[in-house]
């Protein structure tokens, strides 16, 4: 049988926005101080897949105001996510502790 | 292989790594490996995403070799752009930086919006309600998130204070609300002018929104974007029928809203009272004249007593990150613990720009976290070191939060710097903190000030040690 897409909507999509933001909720909930600014960043950067989202936008385009809107859409969104890839990554890598013991 | 299968696949792979990713993030053993998790996920989508293209949509088909070739030039351009831009920045600079790519990501979001509201593709009904709301929500991410952006930088200096600004504010939100009301209940049948009215009016309110906020509470309103973001990535997601979208951006929704309600509270006060107020706009009168004079003291007769002393504690702020000391700083606190003294770092939730900030700009110095505390965990220990030290700090060590209710800033939590048996406070002049408040700590019996730039104080302290340990 061929496989098809499942459409997600109604309560399927409610569900799923529920947990998501339970997931999001209970993750931060527990984090020292000492990450906020890092899982700011880092939070800031899985929002980048939005760059997903502007690839289809873009690539179904079929009027050229279209394809301007998806070209922006896909350069701001590729910025977002690769950016705050590497913001996070050079602030985490920071964090060492003293050689005595393992925090 | 069927491709919607291996693009669905993709996506649920990658939204499982970008929460297994967030979680490794929020403990500092495992953080980097995070985001070295979540950056995986994210290149599985991206890849997945461009078998897209043996399946568009019929009006699309004679533009797709266009398309891709513009998505491809698209995708280097901003990941190019981005990858440059974020290696050569410094770290003071990083929140700055955060507010410019949380931007971004919400204008992505908003061009989405627009593709579906200007190519009349939303269904009407829910998915046209959340592409309205999405539209509406990262256009005022992307306007608000540069206006930060520019504050934080320098680039704008100006804190918009008008009277009746809230009124305008608010009249103006119901306007776009309506529009895009309007928008909804026509089933998104309305003429081209009225969509860019809506979107332009979004963007102006993102302008007005953030134009009035002053740069201390900044870090709350980036984090507020970035949750701004997150929701209107979740939304578009439900429009284009995207459970990787849906799930990394409601996630990130709620964890950017819990974060700034943390931010908020760490400096006593509320969101609301962040967006809608002033402040330093009122408390200006009735602060009361502070008793005492300030007392300037040698940078090295300051280091000497602390290579003396057996424990000393430091509370730095923004203004060592500016001048660029932490190196010099971790230096001098590596001679006091050769000579035998305790040294303990003190950390204000808002230090830095941005709760965590200082530890990022500490981190990079190389100061070990094990001896980096939280306010909570050492305000108690003040009143048994023999030295507390404020480099650069003013606002987050101030008693007036403590005992003047006048004080704009009264309420908020302090580190009690004031409560060790002598206080050094290195500074590059007389001026006020970023509140504009006058700093009581500074004209106390056991206080002396440091005058001068933070790093040749640390290079002066330095020397003074040094000259003190070679010369017996």
């Amino acid at each position: 049988m061929e496989y098809t897409t499942t459409i997600l909507t109604g309560f399927v999509a409610l569900y799923i926005f529920m947990l998501a933001a339970f997931t999001g909720f209970e993750i931060i909930g527990r984090v020292p101080a000492i990450l906020h600014t890092p899982l700011m960043s880092g939070s800031n950067f899985i929002h980048g897949i939005v760059v997903v989202g502007a690839l289809w936008a873009l690539l179904n385009a079929s009027t050229p105001l279209q394809q301007a809107i998806g070209f922006v859409g896909v350069l701001l969104g590729a910025g977002n996510a690769a950016g705050g890839y590497v913001v996070t990554e050079r602030m985490l890598e920071m964090f060492k502790p003293s050689d005595k013991k393992k925090g | 292989m069927n491709a919607a299968l291996i693009i669905d696949a993709s996506y649920f792979l990658a939204a499982f790594l970008f929460i297994f990713g967030l979680k490794r993030m929020s403990s500092p053993v495992t953080a980097r490996s995070g985001i070295v998790v979540a950056g995986v996920g994210m290149v599985v989508a991206v890849l997945a995403s461009f078998l897209y293209t043996l399946d568009v949509e019929e009006a699309a088909r004679p533009h797709l070799t266009t398309n891709v070739i513009l998505a491809v030039v698209a995708l280097v351009a901003g990941l190019g752009w981005a990858w440059w831009s974020g290696k050569r920045v410094a770290m003071t600079a990083m929140p700055q930086m955060v507010a410019l790519y949380n931007g971004m990501g919400g204008g992505a979001a908003a061009a989405i919006a627009a593709i579906e509201l200007f190519g009349y593709k939303a269904h009407a009904g829910v998915g046209l309600g959340l592409a309205v709301l999405g539209g509406l929500i990262g256009s005022v991410s992307l306007s608000g998130s540069l206006i930060a952006w520019g504050k934080l930088d320098g680039r704008i200096n100006k804190t918009l204070r008008l009277a009746g600004l809230q009124a305008i504010n608010g009249t103006l939100l119901t306007v776009i609300v309506g529009l895009g009301a309007y928008v909804v209940y026509n089933g998104g049948a309305v003429p081209a002018l009225l969509l860019a009215a809506f979107f332009a009016l979004a963007l102006f309110y993102g302008v007005m929104m953030t134009m009035p906020i002053g740069g201390a509470d900044m870090p709350v309103v980036i984090s507020l974007y970035n949750a701004f973001t997150g929701l209107a990535v979740g939304f578009e997601g439900y429009v284009l029928n995207n459970p990787a979208l849906m799930i990394a951006g409601m996630v990130v929704g709620s964890a950017g809203t819990l974060l700034t309600l943390l931010m908020a509270k760490a400096m006593n006060r509320s969101v609301s009272n962040v967006l809608f107020s002033n402040f330093g706009a009122a408390g200006d009168e009735g602060q009361g004249e502070i008793q005492g004079s300030m007392k300037p003291v040698d940078a090295g007769d300051a280091a000497i007593n602390m290579r003396y002393a057996s424990k000393v504690i430091i509370a730095p702020g923004y203004g060592l990150a500016v001048a660029q000391a932490q190196h010099k700083l971790y230096e001098f606190v590596k001679l006091l613990q050769d000579a035998g003294v305790e040294v303990k770092f003190a950390i204000h939730p808002v230090a830095g720009r941005m709760p965590g900030h200082m530890n990022v700009l500490l981190a990079e110095a190389g100061v070990p976290y094990d001896i980096i505390y939280d306010m909570e965990d050492i305000n108690g220990e003040f009143k048994e070191a023999d030295v507390a030290i404020v480099i650069g700090a003013n606002d987050t060590v101030n008693p007036a939060a403590r005992t003047n209710k006048s004080s704009p800033i009264y309420g908020m939590p302090i580190l009690n710097v004031d409560q060790a048996k002598q206080v050094y406070v290195v500074k590059r002049g007389q001026g006020k903190g970023y509140s504009g408040v006058e700093n009581e700590l500074f004209f106390k019996d056991n206080t002396n000030m440091v005058y001068g730039d933070a790093q040749k104080v640390m290079v002066q302290m330095i020397q003074a040690v040094k000259s003190l340990d070679g010369g017996h």
